[in-house]
């Protein structure tokens, strides 16, 4: 499904790694790993197709994915650093936006779902705290079900126990309806262990 | 979906700009205190008022239509949501054309609305208010297209906002001689079309063209 080969990321002159390698199987999980500065997110970022590498490339389903651009992108959910809400926006709105843009229109009673499964409260997001501008964003995770590939940049940062428990019951549910997760992660979580892992 | 997309963040950026009125108003009264100050600099000389008048005003545009430039993008890139832009549905040309024209809508129309009452100011013949308004509505829409090419290269730069204008004014003289040529050949009676459909013709190729220009500078900048 997701195959990288032979890839190299330079960021500001220095090396970040190389000759990195792996495919990811439908149902299959992925950690990746490494200390702060070793380039997680960069490689994140370039599986999902928003950095180039430097060298080697990434192919989705045979193809690769500088090529199929908006197909891979309908493919894939990525959650990066920043949570990606609008602090003017109330949650609702922007888990409405954020589907619509992702190509699909959600009803109203599935949105509204959603956000009180993860307890989000119904507030300009610039009131929320950090770990509910987190949930906020992953909201979404339960609206992209059908989605094949998850890439999750530090999803369980700033989350207290029951919501990171929720996270991964929802990961683990994906993998098993035949879905693909990457993730990093500094703490340890209950699906580490089944997780291949690529050591950075 | 590629509507729907489009359609959702126009949607989408008029919310937050009514959500933010301050930085609308920002903008608008920036403009009306400029044009505001050249008679007040200058003193009452009504056939010198009137004569300065389309350039002044036009100037003010222009300068306006910077200030809110930088914003365009800044927003959505400080809190991530520019990534989920690129890595959305639509092809992220139609992201960038859907962001500018809430731009022009949010930036650009109040300006085109506002332009008469300021052209009164300058004692300008009444018949020119239809011909300034005309060549604002065709220009400024370019100004924002064009602006958001630099807005998109200067993206997460540090001084981006002083680069921002030196990169983007230099392109908008085509349009602010066009646009105060067009009123001031209606001032000496002549037909200001020539300047208006060049205008068009302008506003056509960029619309057109440069949404991808920018979306290639974001792609860059987002590396």
């Amino acid at each position: 499904m997701l195959e990288a080969t032979e890839l190299e990321c330079e960021r500001g002159g220095r090396k970040l790694f190389a000759g990195l390698s792996f495919q990811l199987g439908t149902g299959e999980l992925l950690r990746i790993a490494g200390p702060n500065g070793s380039g997680k997110t960069s490689l994140l970022r370039i599986l999902c197709g928003l950095l180039a590498p430097t060298q080697g490339e990434v192919r989705w389903k045979g193809a690769r994915i500088a090529e199929l651009r908006e197909d891979y992108s309908r493919d894939l959910v990525y959650l990066g650093h920043a949570p990606a809400v609008k602090d003017d926006l109330t949650p609702y709105e922007n888990l409405d936006i954020a589907c619509r843009l992702m190509g699909a229109g959600v009803h109203q009673e599935a949105l509204g779902w959603a956000l009180s499964a993860f307890a989000v409260p119904d507030l300009p997001v610039r009131k929320l705290s950090q770990g509910q501008r987190r949930r906020a964003a992953l909201a979404r995770l339960l609206l992209s079900e059908s989605v094949r590939l998850w890439l999750l940049d530090e999803p369980f940062a700033a989350l207290d126990a029951a919501a990171a428990a929720y996270t991964e019951e929802l990961v683990g549910r994906h993998l098993a309806a035949g879905g693909s997760v990457v993730y990093t992660t500094h703490q340890p979580t209950g699906i580490d262990a089944r997780a291949r892992v690529v050591q950075l | 979906m590629i509507l729907t997309a489009s359609r959702t963040l126009v949607r989408r950026d008029l919310l937050l700009a009514l959500r933010r009125r301050s930085d609308v108003a920002t903008a608008l009264l920036f403009f009306i205190i400029v044009a505001s100050l050249f008679p007040l600099g200058i003193g009452a000389e009504p056939n010198l008022l009137r004569s300065i008048a389309p350039g002044v005003i036009w100037v003010a545009a222009l300068l306006s239509s910077m200030l809110s430039l930088s914003r365009l993008f800044a927003g959505d890139h400080a809190d991530g949501t520019l990534e989920q832009l690129v890595l959305g549905a639509a092809p992220l040309g139609v992201v960038v054309a859907s962001k500018t024209l809430a731009h022009w809508l949010v930036s650009g129309l109040p300006l085109v609305l506002i332009a008469p009452l300021i052209a009164l100011q300058y004692d300008v013949a009444a018949e020119l208010y239809g011909v300034l308004a005309v060549s604002l509505l065709l220009g400024t829409p370019i100004l924002s297209i064009i602006g958001a090419i630099g807005a998109a290269l200067t993206l997460g730069l540090r001084g981006g906002g002083v680069l921002l204008s030196l990169l983007v004014l230099p392109l908008y003289v085509p349009v602010l001689i066009l646009g105060a040529g067009a009123v001031e050949m209606a001032g000496a009676g002549l037909s200001p079309s020539g300047q208006l459909l060049l205008l068009g013709a302008m506003l056509i190729v960029a619309a057109v063209f440069a949404p991808w220009a920018t979306a290639a500078a974001l792609r860059i900048s987002l590396e």
